[in-house]
């Protein structure tokens, strides 16, 4: 999976984007691409605005300022029923799972299947634990509670969410952690996988650098507010880049200063 | 400290306040008309709000409707117009107790309960997953909420009339020696059916309130649980401010009449 040198346009470009929470600017004029069919995974701090930067995307946060296009359709500032098509596009695994505590697991995968009303119930159901079982999850799991999963399966149903509906753009919020090595790697080698057979582009966020070796294509890092080094994972060692060097490392000492 | 600022401040404030509210409920209402009505979340509220509130409400309305007939007796009996019991007692239920009482235990009872489920979910993500998943959470969450509560607070308020004027009924019949039927003759004499209706518009105009103020709370609610717990207070006290005032202003249109 080495990439091409014949660059296909890029499925999500961001420009200039900027939100500030009060008076603390979390992200200050960041731009991104991200091409189609590519695996993008954005490295960075606790607190750097990994979170931010994917639900600005997804329109649940509103940006102060910027450009962001998902195949080349302006979504700041666009109409609901813009953001909305986009977000049809879109599967997203969130940090903390985000599953629906008052439904089972299988409703919880199929929701958005049901919601687009692609299949009926029983279909669903099918589906759901289909979809289950490529996350390592047995249809027994399928009519549980989130309440009654530990927090790995609870994030293994999320991400069988997220990806039930086989989207375009896959955003993967931290997918890995709280995962046994193991398990990490087989989720590691689905989020491959989807990404080379159904050509989906992923976006994902992880401290994991294991995991970031495994599922990405490029690697972008977020310091301070915008992205500092973009390039191909084969390059993550020699960056060139002190900050990147610091954090890949995992040493304490370097450029990056934590403000505690 | 200038006096004039800070009594301009808090007007501003309360009117952003009241502003946002309403802009809220009138999105979650277009949002609901617009598009699919998602019935399965409209029948499980309609029964966690109706159905499950049957008990506090009943309970409520038994003791106000004996209480009244007994101090209606105390007061009454001292110009001898016992007579006028039954009478007081349906009136005071179908028009004023009935609906405010209803109101108050299912603002603390529902209301509480939709901001601790919607502040729950907003803080753990669950209403931001909902937008991603083709979903809008106006029409999925709020809506069936809505119109769950002003549907059933009218028929949870026919229950609290019935119960209640029993309730007047039992203490009149076995404690003041009443005739179990002249009661109820009596108690029919005067009823208006503009009596009941005016109660029953309160009562949809309360369960709208009820369910308004705590899915709003609820949906805005921010910072863990603490927050939640925030809104979860604040959903119930306007709740119930809110129904006092609109109390009075439902009373005003129809006495006008
Ligand atoms: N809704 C919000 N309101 C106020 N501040 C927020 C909000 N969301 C995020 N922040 C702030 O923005 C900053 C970035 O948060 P974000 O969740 O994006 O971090 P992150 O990079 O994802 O960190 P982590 O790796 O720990 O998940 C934090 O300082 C956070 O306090
Ligand atoms: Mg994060």
């Amino acid at each position: 999976m080495s990439p091409r040198s014949d660059a296909p346009p890029p499925k999500i470009r961001i420009r200039g984007l900027k939100k500030s929470f009060g008076r603390k600017k979390v992200l200050d004029g960041l731009d991104l691409d991200i091409p189609q069919g590519r695996s993008l995974v954005v490295i960075g701090g606790s607190g750097s605005g990994k979170s931010v930067l994917i639900k600005c995307i997804l329109g649940l946060i509103k940006p102060d300022a910027g450009s962001i296009r998902i195949d080349d359709v302006e979504l700041v500032g666009a109409s609901r029923a813009t953001l909305e098509a986009a977000r049809r596009k879109v599967g997203m695994l969130f940090q903390g799972a985000a599953l629906f505590d008052s439904l089972p697991v299988w409703e919880n995968v199929a929701f958005g299947l049901l919601a687009r009303r692609l299949v009926d119930r029983k279909q669903a159901r099918e589906r759901a634990i289909a979809t289950l079982a490529k996350v390592g999850l047995g249809p027994e799991a399928a009519d549980l509670y989130p309440a009654e999963l530990s927090g790995g399966m609870q994030k293994r149903v999320g991400l069988a969410r997220a990806i039930a509906a086989e989207p375009e753009i896959l955003f993967f919020d931290e997918p890995t952690t709280g995962l046994d090595p193991i398990m990490a790697d087989v989720i590691n080698e689905l989020i491959r996988t989807l990404v080379s057979e159904l050509g989906a582009t992923a976006l994902s966020i992880t401290h994991d650098m294991a995991s970031v070796r495994k599922i990405a294509h490029r690697v972008a890092m977020l310091y301070e507010g915008r992205i500092i080094w973009e390039g191909p994972v084969e390059r993550l060692d020699d960056s060139g880049n002190p900050y990147v060097d610091q954090f890949v490392h995992g040493r304490a000492s370097g450029p990056i200063k934590l403000r505690v | 400290m200038n006096p004039l600022a800070a009594i301009g401040r808090a007007t501003l404030a309360f009117l952003a306040a009241t502003g946002s509210v309403v802009l809220f409920g009138l999105q979650a209402i277009a949002a609901g008309l617009t598009g699919r009505l998602y019935v399965r979340q409209l029948g499980r509220q309609m029964l966690e709000i109706g159905y499950f509130s049957l008990p506090v409400v009943g309970l409520t309305a038994i003791f106000t409707g004996m209480v009244l007939a007994l101090q209606s007796y105390t007061g009454f009996s001292r110009f001898e117009a016992q007579n006028a019991i039954p009478t007081i007692v349906v009136l005071s239920m179908t028009r004023e107790l009935g609906p405010v009482l209803a109101g108050l235990m299912v603002a603390g009872r529902v209301g509480a309960a939709i901001a601790a489920e919607l502040g729950t979910m907003r803080v753990t993500e669950q209403i931001d997953a909902l937008s991603t998943l083709a979903t809008d959470p106006l029409r999925y969450l709020v809506f069936p909420r809505l119109l769950a509560a002003t549907l059933m607070l009218p028929l949870l308020v026919v229950v609290a009339d019935i119960i209640g004027v029993m309730g007047g009924w039992l203490v009149s019949v076995y404690k003041l020696g009443f005739g179990p039927i002249e009661f109820i003759n009596r108690s029919f004499e005067h009823l208006k059916t503009e009596d009941v209706v005016s109660g029953l518009v309160k009562a949809a105009v309360f369960g709208f309130i009820v369910a308004l103020m705590g899915c709003y709370q609820g949906y805005r609610s921010r910072g863990g649980a603490q927050g939640v717990g925030a809104a979860t207070t604040r959903a119930v006290v306007s709740a119930s401010i809110l129904i006092l005032v609109a109390n009075y202003v439902v009373t005003e249109l129809f006495f006008a009449r």
